[in-house]
């Protein structure tokens, strides 16, 4: 608890020890007469006790002239019924109403820091040896190239290259996957990530601001001040709402007596003007204290920054409620291919027509290949996948265009292109499969193709089921890429269309022609890998770039930034959007449904104030609780 | 230019009306008052001093919240 909240418990309980005995005595259950006036001054102990800092607040807002807020319903309404003489109730309202307060301040207070928590990455401290001692320093004042060293179970400060050490690395903070990650030296390492094994010396590659955990805080900070329009929609609100119910209050004390005075209806329900009046002024006081509105406008922030925290927590940054809310909307959704759908790296993926086993047809390329550091010959050794031994090869030749012939273990081994077999006097068939081709041969004879291509990624599939079961109507593939390569990705990863042979400029035409499509309720998303499809994240309603990490210019385009490159996160991200907005309108909804319910009922005389504090207090409990839902998404 | 402050405010409403009251201060270009995060973003006109310019703003937020507090 802060000092405040403390002071606010202090003034509650000694409020609450007055008001009980004084209580009973005035409603009679303790036999003690006092005089009403006594009574009076005895109430008024309690009373100011708990409710100074209520009419202190209204009187300033009325000096501002900002008459209308909460301290100044509260005080008219308690005012009033003390005038009347109901000294107990007008005195309880204060009370519960501050039991309220502190309460919402608490749960509040208590939730923003668990919420800041979840994406607090701000490393603390940086050691570094002087003279064979650690120090620790301030990470602002470490230079770049310095060497840091980083213990078991600390957070690393900045960015840089393993020097010295090997270790596992926890980078679930920066992106919410919670496999660790071993790294070695010369190995990259961003800042934010947690050591959990072994002792590790880095030499710094950037100066604290410019560190990727520095960053993110940036950006997960700024989200919070970008407000949704559910938010400035509820601030807007408040200005309006608490007015109307003032002057709809003051017509209901005033209008009802004065139509009861001029017809005489229902005039037999009282014994004088007096009580009249009174009756009515009581329910208007009443109805004041119903009209409250901090239930919604607490819970409604108090939602969308649990929502992104929650987000966060999980790798996906989104930068703004306002796209939380959007990306709660999208209907339509434009993927880049390469990167995105695919990984953007080539591998082997079959061998055809192979006169040799598989692994012996990769053996042979793979050692044929191995002085080339060219993607092809790359991916031919990672799909061998095993240390070459040089000693077997020998005479190895480059023919340029065409490919690489070789003696291995004394066997002459060709690997290249259809030109090559050419050369070779071989005749090949073209391949059905959509890819690179790398023929084969053997002595003089053909022993079979590999053929290498960009592999889809494992979850990509499972993403656009994903989407599709969340109402996703349209997801669109836009590529670069060839005809063939791009019918056959769409196919295969299942989305309802696509584009081929997409120059940069074609793709922002294109998302501007789906965007013709959408609307406020249909909103079009784009992801990308970030690498040149800049233009396009900040066309789309929502950009999304993934695998962002270190990316600036995609950070900078995107409005959702996944920190890893898993096209689950989309489903999860806009999972994550909708029970949001869910939980925001379920609020809404919920405490404004109670109010009118409560206000209808005292304006019929239907409701006292206790009902009416109560209701207050509960609905905007239940609402907080509501709210702080919102954080957990884990499991979505 | 843009700075970020720190600050201390009790509840959403009474962010709000330090986010105003930031607002009409002058040298002040545009102020957000974020309540979650309990920061003042301010974006100060060309040319105006920010430490002076700050004082202002903390006397007319005290003004209209008298118990809110802004680390400068």
């Amino acid at each position: 608890m802060t000092k405040k909240q403390k002071k606010a418990l202090t003034q509650i309980i000694i409020a609450a020890v007055l008001f009980v005995p004084l209580f009973l005595i005035s409603e009679g259950i303790v036999p003690v007469s006092l005089p009403k006036p006594v009574l009076f001054l005895l109430f008024l102990v309690p009373y100011l006790t708990v409710g100074r800092d209520v009419l202190r607040k209204a009187f300033l807002g009325i000096r501002n002239k900002q008459v209308f807020d909460e301290n100044f319903l509260m005080t008219i309404a308690t005012i009033g019924a003390i005038v009347l003489g109901e000294y107990g109730e007008g005195v309880a309202v204060m009370l519960l109403y501050q039991v309220g307060e502190l309460f919402q301040s608490y749960a509040v207070g208590k939730s923003r820091r668990s919420i800041t928590e979840l994406m607090d990455i701000r490393p603390d401290y940086a050691n570094i040896e002087v003279d064979g001692q650690l120090e620790q320093v301030d990470p602002d004042e470490i230079e770049v190239g310095s060497i840091i060293v980083v213990k078991p179970g600390e957070k690393v400060p900045l960015d840089g290259v393993v020097e010295e050490g090997n270790s596992s690395m926890n980078t679930s903070a920066l992106t919410g996957e919670s496999r660790p990650v071993d790294v070695g030296p010369g190995m990259q390492i961003l800042s934010g990530s947690i050591n959990m094994t072994g002792v590790l010396k880095i030499r710094t590659t950037c100066e604290f601001d410019e560190s990727t955990a520095s960053k993110i805080l940036d950006l997960v900070e700024n989200a919070a001040s970008r407000k949704s329009r559910s938010e400035n929609f509820i601030a807007k609100f408040a200005r309006v709402y608490t007015p109307i119910v003032v002057y709809a209050a003051l017509a209901l004390a005033v209008l009802p007596p004065i139509f009861c005075m001029l017809t005489g209806i229902g005039m037999a329900n009282y014994s004088g003007y007096l009580a009249l009046w009174g009756d009515w002024i009581l329910r208007a006081c009443t109805f004041l204290v119903i009209s409250c509105p901090c239930a919604v406008v607490i819970s409604i922030p108090l939602s969308f920054f649990a929502g992104l925290g929650g987000a966060s927590n999980q790798g996906i940054l989104i930068k703004g409620s306002n796209y939380l809310e959007t990306l709660a909307n999208v209907r339509i959704m434009a993927f880049d291919k390469t990167g995105t759908i695919t990984k953007g790296n080539f591998a082997v993926t079959d061998t055809h027509r192979n006169t040799i086993p598989k692994e012996e047809l990769l053996e042979l390329a793979a050692l044929a290949e191995c002085h080339s550091s060219h993607p092809i010959s790359l991916s031919l050794k990672a799909a061998y996948g095993k240390a070459i031994d040089q000693s077997r090869i020998e005479d190895v030749q480059e023919i340029s265009g065409q490919g690489i012939t070789a003696k291995v273990d004394g066997k002459a081994v060709a690997v290249g292109n259809t030109k090559l077999m050419r050369t070779l006097g071989l005749n090949v068939e073209p391949c059905h499969k959509v890819g690179t081709i790398i023929h084969v041969a053997v002595d003089g004879s053909y022993a079979g193709h590999v053929v290498i291509s960009d592999e889809l990624k494992e979850t990509s599939r499972a993403a656009m089921e994903g989407l599709r079961k969340v109402g996703i109507e349209k997801t669109v593939m836009l590529t670069g890429d060839a005809e063939s390569v791009a019918r056959k990705v769409a196919e295969e990863v299942g989305v309802t269309d696509y584009h081929a042979e997409l120059l940069p400029a074609d793709k922002v035409s294109c998302v501007e022609e789906l965007m013709k499509e959408t609307s406020d309720k249909r909103r079009l998303a784009f992801v990308g890998d970030g690498i040149n499809d800049a233009p396009v994240l900040s066309r789309a309603d929502v950009g999304i770039a993934m695998g962002a990490l270190g990316s600036d210019a995609a950070i900078e385009a995107a409005d959702v930034v996944l920190m890893d490159d898993d096209p689950l996160k989309i489903v999860k991200g806009v999972k994550i959007a909708r029970k949001c907005i869910r939980i925001v309108k379920e609020n809404i909804v919920f405490a404004l449904g109670i109010k009118i319910l409560c206000l209808l009922l005292a304006a019929f005389g239907l409701a006292n104030m206790w009902l009416a504090i109560i209701a207050d207090v509960g609905v905007m409990i239940l609402a907080v609780l509501n709210a702080i839902r919102c954080m957990h998404v884990k499991n979505l | 230019m843009k700075k970020t402050y720190k600050i201390e405010v009790d509840c959403a409403a009474c962010a709000q009306k330090m986010e105003d009251a930031a607002k009409a201060t002058a040298g002040v270009k545009d102020a957000t008052v974020t309540f979650m995060t309990q920061k003042m973003k301010v974006e100060f006109e060309d040319g105006a001093e920010a430490a002076s310019v700050m004082q202002d703003v903390l006397k007319n937020c005290k003004k209209v919240e008298d118990d809110c507090e802004i680390f400068l």
